[in-house]
């Protein structure tokens, strides 16, 4: 039947009843002519025609869809159902809309991350060409966010493999924009010529980058394309910009095209301003590049593989290829343990059809967390609807029996009662897609930072719709059914009578109730332990004594690549740069540190001590000035620090931590013993003496334990780096330090690069995930336990109403106010004594499973979960006390009138 | 529903028929129900009794198959009627049809009348 008909079905229902009408009109007219009297003719007309009900209703059915066209009846009807009780609609759309809401918005995040097929041209033939993890160890330096390769090892990739119909690599950098001063940095890649190409990408303006400009020495000006957003932001969306010329780190490169809005590059979570090819790379880093240094890790590699071939074949072939490859690679530098691991490593693949990311390492298991506590908590609130529902439904009972009498299938109604659940399911939906919205743009901005802008498409996606729709289906079928198949269950004949007559108020009745409130309180508990974690976990590590005092300290980056510094003038510059920061007033202490505290960066070595070949383990390594102890509050507990007579020409010296004492020396009393370093082979070994002990100091991330740090004077430095970083120490605010800083740098020289940062701030940054996860913890265990409070409090309210006249016949024969009280909270403390234990044991089980999530949160955590039960024990009688009260304050005469 | 006046014979292939035999109808020119009724009626010699009622159904499915259209108009004796007409989807409808019913006439006159060899 056509949608036409389907729809204006009162208006042919008219229109046939005139023609019907007409047929009789004219009928009869008929039967007068041939001479009938006109009471007999109408008559002899009707008989004629027949039932005009009947046939009206044949064409009536003829016009719906049957199934559906009952299911219009009972979305009306259930329309009507939620208008008319506002309250209880907004109450359930509400807390659907927020429990579906943080479900969607999780969801939305975790899509992004993990589940969405990169926007280039079929990304499931996409493969990441990577070493197999657990072969062995690298060492050298590793640049950018995915270190996987170094420039020898891609070429022989590329020179070697049969597998792949193209193979493109990529890494990243952080390029500056600005000529001197503070830094304007820039998201920057470099890429191979075949990047675009092999991903399948074109320019939206100009052209991308092909083959031919990826050549050695990158002819003259190298080509730039920048991203979308990139020339929006800087060119204000000019196509002029094509020809352009851009200042990358001091060298001139010229734009060429711009990439299309949805092209992010292949990093998930991450996104791009200005991508250049690989050759550049030598141009801009000048000697210490990575495309010639076989030991610099920086590229990441993909290939595409042609259709037939599948990833586990490119496995294969590459690990066929792999001794070859890694001896054809070896850097020259490696010592023999180095050597040994190198020549193990083994080349795979992996699927990259969702892209790769770092992110996921970092969030993948916090997210799906968050999603299965999001999940919990709109388990809860669809308890408190089902509860609300059959509230409701006990309410409905007469109405139900009497469409039950009439001839209403038990199916009919159980359907119409899950039409009115789903209809309220997708209300909450809805306004829970609103609520996404907002929530995920939040969950991004709140884990991005300046040094790491996080960037990620949450445009709508059918993948979102799937899942919300899901979740709808599913939290109406728990919040739905069970009130739909209590209510069919209900003997039509009692509830005709008029149920409320009973005196116990059908004590039974609340089994389902009850269960619902204690999984509530069970569920409610695991959530509220687990906000004590994360947040307890959060609370550690920030007031982590770190041996060292981290407020107060902000570290300077210069950089002096935008002047050719020879490597034996660095030395004197930086101590000049130091002495100028040192004597501003606003300074407390100043020092130089190769290695920023605390910032994820590190360099270690292998140590030698005395005589044996057999490394001692590995050092934690620092390069600093002799202030360095004094500004980041690092007590010397025997021996000297650096002093100016420790110089290139005199003996070299260390000061060393306590665990490098201890683990490395097996001493308390390190002072002038000596130590080593392993290097490879043609490269001079240096003795170091110790010369001072200090305490033990985190190094690079506040979880990890105290590892062996010795520290270097960065006067015996004998290559300087192109820059200075420096740790200041200062009572002054960051907006008068800074400026002060910038000002003596520039007076010294105004082409030298400057960051900022504030000690604090880094660490800070550094602990987002636990800042996720106790915010979110945090704000789902409240939203969970005030949920539950709800439900315990609707029920109780809900009982003490339904026994009003018991309670007033108790109170007729003698029971007093506070028995009346007891008897309301003995069931309170009936459903907590079976809600917490449960849910206590269920917290202890998910602490051993968040074990690795947490710090400083001692196994199992049963004080928390102690006292988490102890607190929502008390929250619950507190919420049980009101309405036991007013049962309390009840007068018998009103109790027992009232029905 | 008890279909008075008509053997279940008949009403058998009435059912199956009536479709048809409407379209036919409707060949001569647009006409309301009234007169459709009894123009099968009389062009079968009265052997087909149509039950007046089951007719408006099958207007309708007619008319939501978009093989006949219809308008009000005026009938002979100044009454308000809704006329139908025949649509050239009908009038095709019609010609299929009509091969069809050959054709099953033809099936089951060999069997009923086989013709003497």
């Amino acid at each position: 039947m056509s949608w036409t008909r389907f729809f204006p079905r009162a208006y042919w229902d008219a229109e046939r009843t005139r023609e019907l009408q007409s047929y009789l009109d004219i009928e009869t007219d008929d039967n007068i002519a041939r001479g009938l009297p006109p009471d007999q003719a109408r008559y002899a007309a009707m008989r004629k025609l027949g039932n005009v009900t009947r046939i009206r209703e044949e064409i009536y059915e003829m016009n719906t869809l049957g199934l559906t066209d009952a299911a219009f009846q009972d979305l009306r009807y259930g329309w009507r159902t939620l208008r008319t009780n506002p309250g209880f609609a907004a109450v359930a759309i509400f807390s659907l809309a927020i429990g579906i809401g943080s479900n969607v918005a999780i969801f939305q995040l975790l899509d992004a991350v993990r589940l969405r097929a990169l926007p280039v041209r079929s990304a499931d033939q996409l493969v990441e060409v990577k070493l197999e993890r657990g072969k062995g160890g690298r060492t050298g330096e590793f640049w950018g966010r995915r270190p996987q390769m170094t420039s020898a090892l891609y070429g022989q990739v590329l020179q070697h493999q049969r597998s792949f119909e193209g193979v493109l690599a990529w890494g990243t950098n952080r390029f500056n924009l600005s000529p001197g001063g503070e830094v304007q940095p820039a998201n920057g890649l470099w890429v191979s010529g075949s990047y675009f190409e092999v991903l399948g990408v074109g320019a939206s303006v100009g052209r991308v980058l092909h083959p031919g400009d990826d050549q050695p020495g990158c002819g003259g000006t190298p080509p730039a394309v920048i991203s979308h957003m990139f020339w929006q932001r800087h060119f204000g969306g000019e196509t002029s910009v094509v020809g352009r010329q851009i200042s990358l780190d001091n060298h001139r490169f010229e734009i060429v095209g711009v990439t299309p809005p949805a092209f992010f590059g292949v990093e998930v979570g991450r996104t791009f301003d200005v991508a250049v090819p690989l050759c550049a790379e030598p141009l801009v880093n000048g000697e210490d590049n990575a495309t010639s240094a076989r030991d610099h890790w920086w590229l990441a590699v993909l290939g595409r593989l042609p259709g037939g071939v599948s990833p586990t074949d490119a496995t294969r072939a590459l690990q066929t290829l792999s001794p070859g490859i890694f001896e054809a690679t070896l850097p020259t530098s490696y010592a023999a343990a180095d050597v040994k691991n190198y020549l193990a490593l083994r080349l795979t693949t992996e699927p990259a059809v969702t892209g790769v990311s770092g992110l996921r390492s970092a969030y993948g298991t916090s997210l799906w967390m968050l999603l299965g506590i999001a999940g919990l908590v709109l388990f809860i609130a669809c308890a408190n609807l089902a509860n609300l529902l059959l509230a409701r439904a006990t309410a409905r009972e007469q109405e139900i029996a009497v469409r039950l009498a009439i001839g209403a299938s038990r199916w009919r109604v159980t359907r119409q009662l899950m039409t009115e659940s789903l209809l309220l399911a997708t209300l909450g939906a809805l306004a829970g897609l609103v609520v996404a919205g907002p929530l995920s743009r939040f969950l991004v901005a709140f884990l991005s930072t300046d040094d790491a802008p996080l960037f990620l498409d949450l445009q709508p996606h059918w993948h979102i719709l799937i899942f919300t729709a899901g979740v709808a289906l599913a939290a109406s079928m728990i919040f739905g059914a069970a009130p739909a198949i209590r209510a069919t269950r209900a003997r039509s004949g009692t509830a005709l009578q008029g149920g409320a007559r009973s005196v116990r108020g059908g004590g039974e009745r609340f089994g389902l109730r009850r269960g619902l409130v204690v999984a509530q309180l069970a569920v409610s508990l695991v959530l509220v332990v687990g906000a004590l974690l994360f947040a307890s976990t959060l609370r550690n590590l920030l007031t982590l004594d770190a041996g060292m005092r981290q407020d107060g300290v902000l570290i300077v980056s210069l950089d002096y690549s935008g002047r050719q510094v020879p490597v034996e003038r660095r030395g004197a510059l930086s101590h000049r740069l130091l002495e100028r920061v040192q004597g501003l007033p606003v300074v407390t202490s100043a020092a130089a540190s190769s290695n920023a505290p605390l910032s994820g960066h590190f360099w270690n070595e292998n140590v030698l001590v005395g005589a044996s070949p057999e490394s001692a383990g590995l050092s934690n390594l620092n390069r600093v000035s002799a202030d360095y102890f004094k500004t980041m509050g690092v007590n010397v507990l025997s021996g000297r620090v650096f002093a100016p007579t420790d110089g290139l020409g005199s003996p070299p010296v260390a000061v060393v931590s306590q665990a490098f004492a201890s683990r490395l020396l097996r001493s308390p009393n390190p002072l002038g013993k000596t130590f080593r370093f392993v290097v490879g082979p043609g490269r001079p070994v240096t003795e170091y003496q110790v010369v001072g002990l200090v305490n033990d100091t985190k190094y690079s991330t506040l979880r990890e334990a105290f590892e062996p740090l010795a520290y270097l004077a960065d006067s015996q430095d004998r290559k300087p780096d192109n820059g200075l970083r420096l740790v200041v120490r200062s009572d002054a605010p960051v907006s008068v330090l800074a400026p002060a800083i910038k000002q003596v740098i520039a007076d010294v020289d105004p082409a030298i690069l400057i960051q900022f940062q504030t000690l604090r701030s880094s660490v800070v940054d550094s602990l987002l995930p636990e800042r996720l996860m106790a915010l979110l913890a945090s704000f789902f265990g409240l939203l969970a336990t005030g949920l539950a409070v709800v439900g315990l409090y609707g029920l109780t309210t809900y009982m003490v109403a339904r026994r009003r006249r018991e309670i007033g016949i108790r109170m007729t024969l003698g029971a007093d106010q506070r028995s009346v009280v007891g008897l309301i909270m003995r069931e309170c403390v009936m459903l907590l004594a079976v809600g917490l234990p449960a849910g206590a044991v269920a917290a202890v089980f998910a602490a051993r499973a968040a074990a690795s999530m947490l710090f400083g949160v001692p196994n199992g955590a049963l004080a928390l979960v102690g006292a988490a039960t102890g607190l929502m024990a008390l929250i619950g009688l507190a919420a049980n006390y009101l309405p036991a009260r007013r049962a309390g304050l009840l007068r018998p005469v009103d109790a027992l009138r009232s029905e | 529903m008890p279909r008075r006046g008509t053997s279940a014979l008949q009403a058998d292939i009435l059912q199956g028929t009536l479709d048809v035999l409407i379209l036919k109808t409707l060949v001569l020119g647009p006409a309301h129900g009234h007169t459709i009724a009894y123009a099968i009626e009389r062009g079968s010699d009265d052997v087909l009794q149509v039950e007046h009622g089951s007719l408006y159904p099958a207007l309708h499915r007619l008319e939501d198959r978009a093989w006949i259209a219809s308008f009000w108009g005026t009938s002979d004796n100044n009454r308000r009627a809704r006329y139908y007409r025949l649509t050239p989807a009908g009038r095709r409808a019609l010609e299929t049809q009509t091969g069809r019913w050959e054709a099953l006439t033809r099936a089951v006159n060999r069997i009923l009348l086989p013709e003497p060899e």
